[in-house]
């Protein structure tokens, strides 16, 4: 069970806010080659994926079956951009794969599945996620694993009823090692949330269902590394982490766009997006 | 109305009359498979006690988890489990399994290659309780998801083996159940269940019965009314929708091209499609039939009276193979 050097708990926000630039570079690389994408959801997640990937997660790049390995579920199947970037730059996939995002044929599908190593599930038909992170739980737990189950789902995917029946299941059973994200980018395919169905107030709804609740500025690496201490030591229950993020997060000509469940960039500004962030970098 | 009670009822007070039956054939079944393999998990969405899956719970009460009434939950719970090594049974009623979690068992199960079995009671005609409870179109249902096996046992016998079968198969399966007091119409010692292929129960030159399910009990008592009266009649049992032993149907239809479907469902979109998707395909010229619950939900009323207002008797198969003779 030799794990690599990154299963260390502690987590170092600075190497963490390092890697979160780098894999918005990702992201803008993937993106920039299909002309589109969801680039506005990878930039405004880059730091939950830094934070996990390298840091609060533990795993083996070269095995990434590894059975006592910890999962990231991802639900939302059109943020596999973020998640393909954070894999890459992890070594579980190929980093020169990212060139293949969208691509016909390619296995980096735009809404990503599990033929791609590194995801637990295809997401993509919202509100299965959480259900499945509670399996995932209750078996890590039922076959005397220690490791962690971490999902994450989004704002608008809180109107899926089976979410709540996932909440209420994962804190039935007391799934203490299971942590959910709800990334709060207030931008679903109709509008924001508070338009098309409130979802809030998120913390309040999960701590009434038996969880320890927590909210803080996704893009903050340091109130992120902070959050997933605190959840990190909770027994007993289940723990959310809301997300407030913005989409484009790193690149203002993103950060300032009219906010969109997909984000149009002309073809010239992708050129000035990558030399922001590679800017930043150096 | 002796006669349908006879192999046709599942409801305990309805199979007393039954010449032999088996108490809760799936249960103890998967109780035999947990023994055996220790991956095997119960799980229900509040059914345990309606689903057999108690006998399971009992013996095995720390490998049973109780999933509430959220059958997309059950599914989606069963398929994370799978995917951490276990291999969960979940139980609920045909109705809820693929009416609500339909989008849970074709993604997270099928599309996932889930290794999740789904147990679902009360099919087709198997309850009084109207169209609400009684899971008439599941098969078409689960039919289409690709990847999904899909299987209506006849009796108890089937049921057991079924249930060995799907947890020895690795995949999703989607099992019938039929529960409590169940009519055994098959030998346990010769009988043999296999996932994908069909049975020729008895041969015969003149009609051809398909069936499925317990209709496949009818379809034997038909076939004896029939020998009876001089009539051959062969009956091809088909447990397995999916994969479909579509070779079994088309042997037979080319030597036989008289046929009769039965099935204990709404005729379109199961076992009498799935016949007729062959014939069409093979380009064969067939006088076919088909008996099984017309294009409707059905009423409320006790068994006998429900099979017989939509024509699930023996007697209904035995009309209409003399209807394709004719």
């Amino acid at each position: 069970m030799n794990a690599p050097a990154a299963i260390d708990p502690v987590i170092d926000a600075r190497e963490v806010a390092a890697r979160a630039r780098r894999l918005r570079l990702h992201v803008l690389r993937m993106a920039e080659r299909v002309g589109q994408g969801y680039v506005g959801q990878g930039l405004g997640i880059a730091d939950l994926m830094a934070a996990l990937w390298f840091g609060a997660m533990r795993y083996d790049p070269r095995r990434p079956r590894w059975a006592d390995r910890d999962r990231f579920v991802l639900s939302i199947g059109h943020y596999s951009i973020g998640l393909y970037a954070a894999l890459a730059e992890a070594g579980v996939i190929p980093l020169d794969e990212l060139t293949t995002y969208g691509a016909d044929g390619a296995r980096l599908e735009m809404s990503g599945g599990e033929e791609v190593p590194g995801f637990e599930m295809t997401g993509g038909s919202l509100g299965h996620g959480l259900g499945q992170a509670v399996g995932m739980a209750l078996g890590n737990r039922l076959a005397g694993r220690d490791a962690r189950t971490f999902c994450l789902i989004s704002d608008g995917e809180l109107q899926e009823g089976s979410i709540w029946e996932a909440a209420m299941a994962a804190a039935h059973h007391r799934l203490d090692r299971l942590t959910l994200f709800v990334d709060m980018n207030r931008q679903q395919a109709d509008g924001p949330p508070e338009r098309v169905m409130n979802v809030e107030p998120t913390p309040d709804k999960f701590a009434a269902f038996g969880w320890q609740a927590q909210r803080v500025d996704g893009n903050d690496v340091t109130a992120l590394v902070r959050a997933l201490e605190l959840a990190r030591r909770e027994r007993g229950r289940p723990q959310v982490i809301v997300l407030d993020t913005l989409m484009g997060k790193g690149v203002p000509l993103f950060e300032a766009r009219e906010k969109n469940h997909f984000i149009r960039v002309a073809p010239e500004e992708w050129a000035m997006a990558i030399a922001h962030l590679e800017g930043q970098a150096s | 109305m002796s006669t349908a009670t006879r192999t046709g009822s599942i409801l305990t007070s309805d199979t007393l009359g039954a010449a032999r039956t088996a108490t809760a054939p799936f249960g103890h079944a998967l109780v035999a498979a947990g023994e055996r393999d220790p991956r095997i998990l119960g799980l229900t969405a509040d059914l345990g006690k309606y689903t057999d899956l108690h006998v399971f719970a009992e013996r095995f009460p720390g490998r049973f988890i109780q999933i509430g009434m959220a059958e997309q939950n059950l599914v989606g719970i069963a398929c994370g489990l799978a995917r951490t090594g276990f291999v969960p049974f979940c139980t609920t009623y045909c109705v809820f399994a693929t009416r609500r979690a339909y989008d849970f068992i074709a993604i997270g199960a099928a599309l996932g290659r889930a290794n999740v079995k789904i147990v679902a009671g009360l099919p087709g005609l198997t309850t009084g309780y109207g169209g609400t409870h009684q899971g008439i179109e599941d098969l078409a249902l689960m039919r289409a998801i690709p990847g999904l096996v899909v299987i209506d046992p006849a009796d108890a016998t089937e049921m057991a083996q079924a249930t060995a079968a799907a947890a020895a198969h690795d995949g999703p399966v989607y099992l019938r159940l039929l529960r409590g007091q169940v009519p055994q119409v098959f030998d346990a010692q010769t009988h043999r269940f296999a996932i994908g292929r069909a049975n020729l129960l008895r041969d015969g030159a003149d009609v051809a019965v398909i069936a499925t399910g317990l209709m496949t009990g009818r379809a034997l008592e038909a076939a004896d009314a029939l020998a009876a009266q001089g009539v051959r009649v062969a009956v091809l049992h088909v447990p397995t929708l999916a994969p479909f032993d579509r070779d079994a149907v088309l042997d037979l239809v080319a030597r036989v091209p008289r046929v009769v479907t039965a099935e204990n469902h709404v005729v379109s979109g199961g076992l009498a499609s799935a016949v007729a998707d062959a014939i069409v395909d093979a380009g064969l010229a067939v006088k076919l039939r088909r008996i099984g619950i017309p294009d409707c939900f059905c009423a409320s009323g006790s068994i006998p009276y429900l099979i017989e207002r939509y024509r699930l008797r023996a007697v209904d198969i035995a009309d209409a193979a003399r209807a394709v003779l004719a």
